[in-house]
């Protein structure tokens, strides 16, 4: 709000007095270091930067940070910091939520939100678990998965969380792991700086009720042969050596290959910035689940209208038009008559 | 005035016309454009669209009759109408629908064209009541006019099919004629409405001309009427609906309290038309938002609330169910939000066009927890609009979501309304937080977000973007005070008395009820809130009309009642409570205040009556 410049800040500064209390060892630990460590790279003040959440374990997240926060409804976070960031185009709106929050009871609020556009920067963890409720199976646990609330294994076909942010015309869509802070950071401060609605799914271990749900491609030993780094411009391909690459066969399928079988020159580039998301699309679909090869980094990043920024261009225009509202015109806009 | 008649027309103190047709043929739009006219040549008025929830049910049924009622006056009235003296029927499905409410003696205007074998089959009529002597009680005048609407169109180069789409017109320059309306306004209105179809234009203005001059050379009407206008005071008057009163009255609040409006709205019947309100007034600054669902509008206009604008959220009937969980968590967040319940008819989707008050209850108690939430009621279409400041005044100084009652027979119905000097209206204080409001042991400057006003029990509102005030809040219990989460028992026990006696405190801010009782001595008390407000008045004054004594007390703040209420109450030997509801209010004046409060209660989704009022008046003075 005000026009000196952007404070100098460490990490404390970012740090809330408040003390955190997931449960030792938690995924959400290194995603809360990453995310503090990174905001005083970010040139932003903390007077003008908002966390706001729902409910969940993730949903904590904004008591620990030194910003403004609210910490609100189960699954509603999107719907209330659409009025937030509408209103305020001038805050930094961050909301965390996590794979219930975000895609059971707020469903239809995050997918509202990624296609008007909000200017939101949306983190979701993903533990494939409700951890809060002490571990009944989530939106995006594996089928027939044995959890509390499913003894005989859950019968529901898990969400694809960057399918359906991009299915829901999301303008930037990511993936990330809590077992990499440089690739979270990178990550985050990408969609932070997305002038519009970013969905980033980040891979988050809960130690306690889905514990190593993601260590068969998350796990420094088999980290370099199991995530395929998406880069802008780039062949995509992975492997400690550069091995294995993505190409697309000619019924638009993806497939993983040895680069030896198919040459460099086969291998798709990625381009984050195709208008079409069906490249990107078709990247989400290439892992069935974290055991096998699966695509992390910005899936799409594309420009369009904000809608916080078209809304407020509609009131200029008006008042251009009109003049500021006068309310002695208003209450004469029908007909009028005076008794004498 | 451009009567284009010769005789002098006889005259009338009060009129009620019901205009009744197909839900496709036009009649709230033609009640609408007689009840302006009424309006600019001075007459009192009440209306009441009554229409059915499909947008075209059958054509000629009984389920797709759509009727608007409208009562002229010479002088001060406060109801459409018990019963309307003239009924016009462009079908014999309206007759049929109508015919129960018109008094013996009423005049009858029907459309003799639409009374063939087919209309009378689909109106559930085994004979024509036009020639089978039912409507013997009644003066009926059969027009035809669907075929003068054709044959005059006709030469205006209109196929006949899109001519027939006139004969509202026709209906309306007829009435128009009988009761001695201008046709300038109304033509003129035709030309601007129109102006980019020029040939409905010229088909609307011929029919509603032909419509005029029938009822002039037809010499078929003995003669015509006159309501002379209404002495009103002095000042300015517009004709408004509730629902637009109540969104000036949002543009209004808002900029008493200079801060920005939002509106976060999911569209449902009745409410919508202040969604379209003030989607077109940006020129103010209103960001309205179109939700993806109830809660998502509350939600969003909760998010604006925390960002530093008044948040306001409307719906009607099943969505206020959807509001309640974020209800909650404002009461928790101490944030003002304004949640505008346009009543329907329920339970579930109900009745959507008709009217009905029984959500008190619900806005009183519809939360888990103890949620206390201020409820401000409107009682006329106009008084919509001091309704919407004053619950934007509470929800601002009180940190408070409030929920303000209308409902579906106040959002459509329409009365004259003496505009108010807005130079005269309050400010309202956003007193926004500014600066640290704590001192740590050590000396440090804190912002503690729940550290409350002493008088008001407010806690600061401070939006995002002021250096050092920067904090958290959410739905888990706060430590008095500092605002931090909080699972002490001691201090859960503290904060729920903090909440409760903040709203029960407003009732220092709000005026005492006044008692409408002539001589002071009356034996019966009616007390009413909302839209009773017109038929209890006026039943009243039929009652005393007749000698007797009844005092009528109307309440606007139903959480927390005003202060004098319980000695109100307690003042007479009988309390009567009309609502349309089972008897909501009486129960909490029962739980509040142990008095034999008895309910009258009326279900039927349509306002009360007067008479109906004056009948259960006497009842009980009968009774005394």
């Amino acid at each position: 709000m005000t026009s000196t410049a952007i404070p100098v800040t460490t990490r404390k500064d970012w740090t809330s007095d408040q003390e955190v209390r997931w449960c030792p060892g938690c995924g959400d630990y290194s995603i809360l270091a990453a995310v503090q460590m990174l905001m005083p790279d970010l040139e932003v003040r903390r007077e003008s930067t908002v966390f706001l959440s729902g409910i969940g374990c993730a949903a904590r997240f904004p008591y620990y940070m030194n910003t403004y926060g609210l910490h609100s409804i189960h699954g509603r976070a999107p719907a209330i910091a659409t009025g937030l960031a509408t209103t305020r185009p001038d805050l930094d709106v961050w909301v965390v939520t996590g794979d219930g929050d975000a895609l059971s009871i707020g469903g239809n609020h995050l997918i509202h939100a990624l296609r008007r556009n909000v200017r939101l920067t949306i983190l979701m963890f993903n533990n494939q678990i409700y951890g809060l409720t002490k571990g009944q199976y989530s939106p995006t646990s594996e089928v027939a998965k044995v959890t509390k609330s499913t003894p005989f294994g859950s019968v529901d076909a898990p969400f694809n969380p960057i399918s359906l942010a991009l299915g829901a015309e999301a303008s930037f869509v990511a993936r990330t792991h809590d077992m990499d802070r440089h690739h979270m950071q990178e990550v985050f401060r990408r969609a932070h700086e997305h002038n519009g609605a970013a969905f980033v799914e980040v891979y988050q271990n809960c130690n306690v009720f889905n514990d190593g749900a993601f260590e068969k491609i998350t796990g420094r030993d088999v980290r370099s042969s199991m995530l395929i780094p998406l880069m802008h411009g780039e062949p995509i391909r992975f492997g400690a050596e550069g091995e294995r690459g993505v190409v697309q066969r000619p019924d638009g399928r993806l497939e993983v290959v040895q680069v030896t079988d198919v040459g460099e020159d086969a291998l798709l580039v990625h381009d984050e910035t195709r208008d079409d998301p069906s490249l990107a699309f078709a990247l989400s679909r290439l892992s069935h689940g974290p055991h096998e090869p699966t695509p992390i980094g910005v899936f799409r990043s594309v420009e369009r209208s904000e809608y916080g920024a078209e809304m407020s261009r509609q009131i200029v225009d008006a008042q251009e038009r009109k003049g500021p509202g006068d309310l002695a015109s208003l209450l004469r806009s029908g007909s009028s008559w005076t008794v004498d | 005035m451009a009567t284009g008649t010769d005789q002098t027309p006889e005259q009338l103190d009060r009129v009620v016309i019901r205009f009744a047709g197909d839900s496709g043929d036009g009649m709230q739009l033609t009640g609408d454009r007689f009840t302006t006219s009424s309006a600019l040549m001075g007459n009192d008025l009440a209306t009441f669209p009554d229409f059915p929830a499909e947008i075209r049910a059958p054509a000629g049924t009984m389920a797709g009759v759509s009727a608007f009622q409208v009562h002229i006056s010479d002088h001060d009235i406060l109801t459409p109408g018990d019963s309307p003296n003239v009924l016009v029927a462009m079908n014999p499905a309206a007759l049929r629908a109508n015919i129960d409410v018109l008094g013996k003696g009423a005049t009858l205007i029907v459309n003799v064209d639409a009374f063939d074998e087919r209309s009378l089959t689909k109106a559930g009529y085994d004979s024509n009541p036009l020639t089978d002597g039912s409507l013997g009680a009644y003066i009926v005048y059969e027009v035809p006019m669907t075929s003068i609407t054709q044959e005059v169109c006709k030469e205006a180069g209109v196929k006949p099919r899109d001519a027939e789409r006139s004969k509202n017109f026709f209906a309306l320059g007829l009435v128009s004629w009988l009761y001695t309306r201008p046709t300038d306004p109304t033509i003129e209105w035709i030309e601007k409405r129109f102006a980019d179809r020029p040939e409905v234009a010229e088909a609307n203005t011929r029919a509603f001309r032909a419509g005029f001059h029938f009822g002039e050379t037809a010499e078929l009407f003995e003669s015509n009427y006159e309501v002379r206008p209404a002495t009103f005071p002095k000042g300015e008057y517009v004709q408004v609906t509730g629902n637009q009163a109540l969104a000036w009255g949002l543009i209004a609040g808002a900029k008493l309290a200079g801060v920005p409006l939002f509106l976060g709205s999911y569209p449902i019947t009745p409410a919508s038309d202040i969604l379209h309100e003030l989607s077109r007034r940006k020129e103010f600054g209103v960001r309205t938002f179109q939700a993806e669902d109830e809660i998502a509008g509350i939600g969003a206009a909760l998010g604006a609330a925390f960002g530093g604008s008044i948040g306001v959220t409307t719906t009607s009937g099943p969505g206020l169910d959807l509001k309640s969980e974020t209800l909650g968590l404002a009461v928790n967040l101490e944030l003002p939000l304004l949640l505008v319940d346009v009543q329907r008819g329920g339970p579930s989707t109900g009745l959507p066009t008709k009217t009905e008050q029984a959500d008190l209850l619900h806005a009183m108690f519809g939360r888990h927890g103890e949620t206390p939430v201020p409820i401000v009621a409107a009682q006329t279409p106009s008084h919509c609009f001091a309704a919407a400041i004053e619950a934007i005044r509470l929800a601002i100084k009180y940190r408070t979501p409030v929920i303000l009652l209308s409902d579906g027979y106040l959002a459509n119905g329409a009365e004259p309304w003496r505009l108010p000097d807005i130079e005269s209206l309050a400010p309202i204080d956003p007193g926004f937080a500014t600066e640290p409001n704590h001192t740590e042991p050590d000396g440090t400057a804190k912002f503690w977000p729940y550290v409350r006003d002493e008088l008001t029990l407010a806690r600061p509102w401070a939006p995002p973007g002021v250096p050092g005030l920067e904090h958290r809040i959410g739905g888990l219990e706060k430590e008095d005070g500092s605002g931090n989460v909080s699972y002490d028992p001691a201090n859960h026990e503290q904060m729920v008395h903090l909440r409760a006696a903040k709203i029960a405190g407003i009732a220092r801010d709000i005026p005492e009820v006044e008692v409408d009782d002539e001589t002071g001595d009356a034996e019966v008390l009616v007390i009413g809130w909302g839209s009773t407000f017109g038929a209890i008045a006026a039943g009243v004054r039929r009652v005393r009309a007749q000698g007797k004594k009844v005092a009528h007390a109307h309440l606007v703040h139903l959480n927390p009642f005003p202060t004098n209420l319980g000695e109100v109450v307690g003042r007479y030997r009988q309390v009567l409570v009309p609502e349309v509801n089972l008897g909501q209010l009486s129960l909490l004046l029962r739980a509040e205040f142990l008095v034999d409060a008895q309910s009258l209660s009326k279900m039927q989704g349509v306002p009360f009556r007067a008479a109906e009022i004056e009948r259960a008046l006497m009842n009980l003075l009968g009774g005394a």
